[in-house]
């Protein structure tokens, strides 16, 4: 399971109509609790590192990138969780490449992008031998200022 | 030499949660091979079928990437950093990596010589031909020249279900079958023809019924869906099947001198295009529409229809822009002339909308109304079989015998002795058949003649009627070979 609150989940949907007709990708920030649940506490944006014509159906988040993100989040006592990408045109079911390239434990969020409006999103969990991906369910939680604040202190 | 392996986050639960593990290495790949030996299940995830790393799998040693220095040969010295670091890709798959495509034999270059001049084809396109999967259901009239131009052009991996025998009837259309091959099953048949016509190519036989049951496996196997078939249950089947799995529908129809075709794909790129539920929600009734074996069908037409199905599945693997999606393209070859609509996606539309209420595949024959018609019917239809009429007939010279079909249906084959009253008219020329006597119908099959009984019956029509079972095709059959079979 994986804890978005809806200002992240407008975050996504609205990375995934700027980028459109380009699939748009990030990083999901946050913790995993022992319970096997993740709570997200950020949305990091990655500029796609595709070339350009391959923009429209693929992503590509450099080792660089990532390991940009990973040092941002540890001086927040956050960890990457997660990643989100955009499916344009296309369901937010994950594809066989996405499958092909899938890491285990982290969470594979997708928005779903039609002629440019963003539509549905799900989370995905690849299964630990590589055979298929697993819906995760998404907790949605309403924001509120107080979830900041406590991101904030923790920054201190 | 001892060095440090950093693992990466999402591979510590191999590593039993610890994200440094300590190994003897001269190598980097020496490195990765202790770690994979130490811990079993991580190999997988780090290198694939072929034992080669994974592309999105990129080791450092001491921050500096193997791939810029020996590979897994780089050397390690004594406390060096290994780090393992993931890159992230994912994506559609429309559009297939270029080097993933496979390469052509030199034989397969001459062979396809005409596609690989063409810009619009070239080496590449062929090579997508070549990757590309391609599931025809049936192998009838629209199958047969279907599947055969989709062998000659290359597709990769052709499939075929079928679960028909070859018919001499078959054969004034489908022309994937010929004489030697009557009485054997169709999809054999289809599959000799297909492999003489491009050996280069896998064909794969489904002899199968396509049921709600096992269309999902079967199609979920394929990129493209080719709809040859004859009857709405099994249409709407493969429409829902396709819509589920977001694969298209290259579809198809023919009736008489009149053809249909479009492209029904709800997940086509840029927004989407209609179902075959938007541009029909809901079955004729039944009966309504004949098929074509109550109806018949030019022998050329399937082939005009067919040969469009196969030009646009090669457009799609091409990733043609102005293929028949949202677009039907209406044939008359009597007339000669084709024209086109214009269709839209229906935003209520149960399969492919977002308010779609149709989630899995139903009872077909049950949606087209075709369970309940042959069961009602079963308890008031009073039939008969040929050999039964035949003593009948003799018995009783009072009995009479109605032929409903169509008067150019008698010139080609008759039962002495019956009287012609076409279905369209045997209502209005009730009065023509004596109800004090104990009456038959007859048709070509069967169905004919019981929607006649049940048109007189609607119509109040008091005497005793009976239904010949399997029509003239059955009085051949059982009393009078010399009555031709059409």
């Amino acid at each position: 399971m994986i804890e978005l609150n809806d200002k992240q989940r407008a975050e996504i949907a609205a990375h995934g109509e700027r980028d459109y007709p380009h699939e748009c990708c990030g990083l999901l920030l946050g913790r995993f609790t022992p319970a096997g649940v993740k709570t997200i506490s950020e949305i990091y944006p990655i500029s796609n590192a595709r070339e350009e014509q391959a923009k429209r159906n693929r992503f590509l988040i450099r080792p660089e990138e990532l390991l940009r993100g990973e040092r941002y989040a540890s001086e927040r006592r956050q960890e990457v969780v997660g990643f989100y990408h955009s499916h344009p045109d296309h369901p937010a079911v994950p594809s066989q490449y996405d499958l092909d390239h899938a890491w285990p434990l982290y969470s594979y969020a997708i928005v779903a992008v039609r002629a440019g409006s963003a539509g549905e999103v799900r989370s995905w969990e690849m299964e630990a031998d590589r055979s298929k991906f697993n819906e995760e369910e998404i907790q949605y939680s309403q924001y509120s200022a107080n979830v900041s604040l406590l991101q904030g202190s923790d920054v201190l | 030499m001892p060095v440090t392996i950093n693992i990466p986050t999402a591979l510590r639960q191999f590593t039993g949660g610890t994200n440094q593990v300590e190994v003897e290495a001269a190598t980097a790949g020496e490195a990765l091979d202790r770690l994979t030996a130490l811990h079993n299940d991580l190999r997988r995830h780090l290198y694939d079928d072929r034992n080669e790393l994974r592309s999105f799998v990129n080791v450092y040693v001491n921050d500096e990437d193997v791939r810029h220095r020996l590979g897994p040969a780089t050397p390690l010295n004594d406390g060096d950093n290994v780090m393992i670091v993931p890159s992230i890709a994912g994506g559609l798959t429309t559009e297939v990596d270029r080097e993933a495509l496979p390469s052509l034999s030199n034989e397969e270059i001459g062979r396809y010589s005409r596609h690989l001049i063409m810009p619009e084809v070239g080496l590449e396109g062929q090579r997508r031909l070549k990757a590309a999967s391609v599931l025809m259901i049936g192998t009838g009239g629209l199958g047969a020249p279907c599947g055969m131009y989709l062998a000659a052009a290359g597709i990769g991996r052709l499939g075929i279900v079928d679960f028909d025998v070859v018919e001499s009837s078959n054969l004034q259309r489908q022309i994937i079958h010929g004489t030697a091959d009557i009485g054997r099953p169709k999809i054999e048949s289809a599959r000799d023809r297909l492999r003489d016509i491009n050996p280069h190519i896998e064909i794969e036989t489904h002899e199968t019924r396509l049921s709600s049951s096992n269309a999902l496996s079967l199609f979920g196997n394929y990129d493209i869906v080719v709809d040859g078939t004859d009857n709405f249950p099994t249409r709407y089947l493969v429409n829902d099947a396709c819509v589920l799995l977001h694969k298209p529908n290259v579809y198809g129809s023919i009736f008489r001198f009149e053809g249909q075709a479009s492209v029904f794909w709800a997940d086509a790129p840029n927004g989407g295009g209609p179902c075959y539920r938007c541009l029909y929600a809901e079955p004729p009734p039944p009966g309504l529409v004949p098929n074509c074996a109550e109806g018949g069908v030019l022998g050329v037409l399937p082939g005009i229809v067919g040969t469009i199905q196969a030009t646009e599945t090669i457009k799609l693997i091409l990733g043609a822009k102005d293929t028949l999606v949202n677009r039907l393209l209406l044939f008359d070859a009597w007339q000669m002339k084709f024209r086109e609509f214009k269709l839209r996606k229906d935003p209520n539309c149960p399969m492919c909308s977002e308010n779609a209420t149709i989630k899995e595949l139903i009872d077909y024959e049950e949606f087209c109304g075709l369970r309940t018609q042959t069961e009602e019917p079963k308890d008031m239809l009073e039939e008969i079989t040929a050999t039964e009429l035949r003593r009948r007939m003799d018995a009783n010279p009072e009995l009479q015998v109605i032929d409903v079909r169509e008067p150019f249906e008698q010139e080609i084959a008759r039962i002495e002795g019956t009287k012609l009253i076409p279905l369209a008219q045997v209502v209005a020329r009730m009065n023509e058949i004596d109800p004090s006597r104990e009456t038959v119908l007859h048709c070509k099959a069967g169905v004919r003649s019981a929607m006649a009984i049940a048109s007189l019956k609607k119509a109040g029509f008091p005497g005793r009627l009976i239904n010949l079972k399997g029509g003239i095709t059955a009085w051949s059959d059982e009393v009078d070979p010399a009555v031709p079979k059409y």
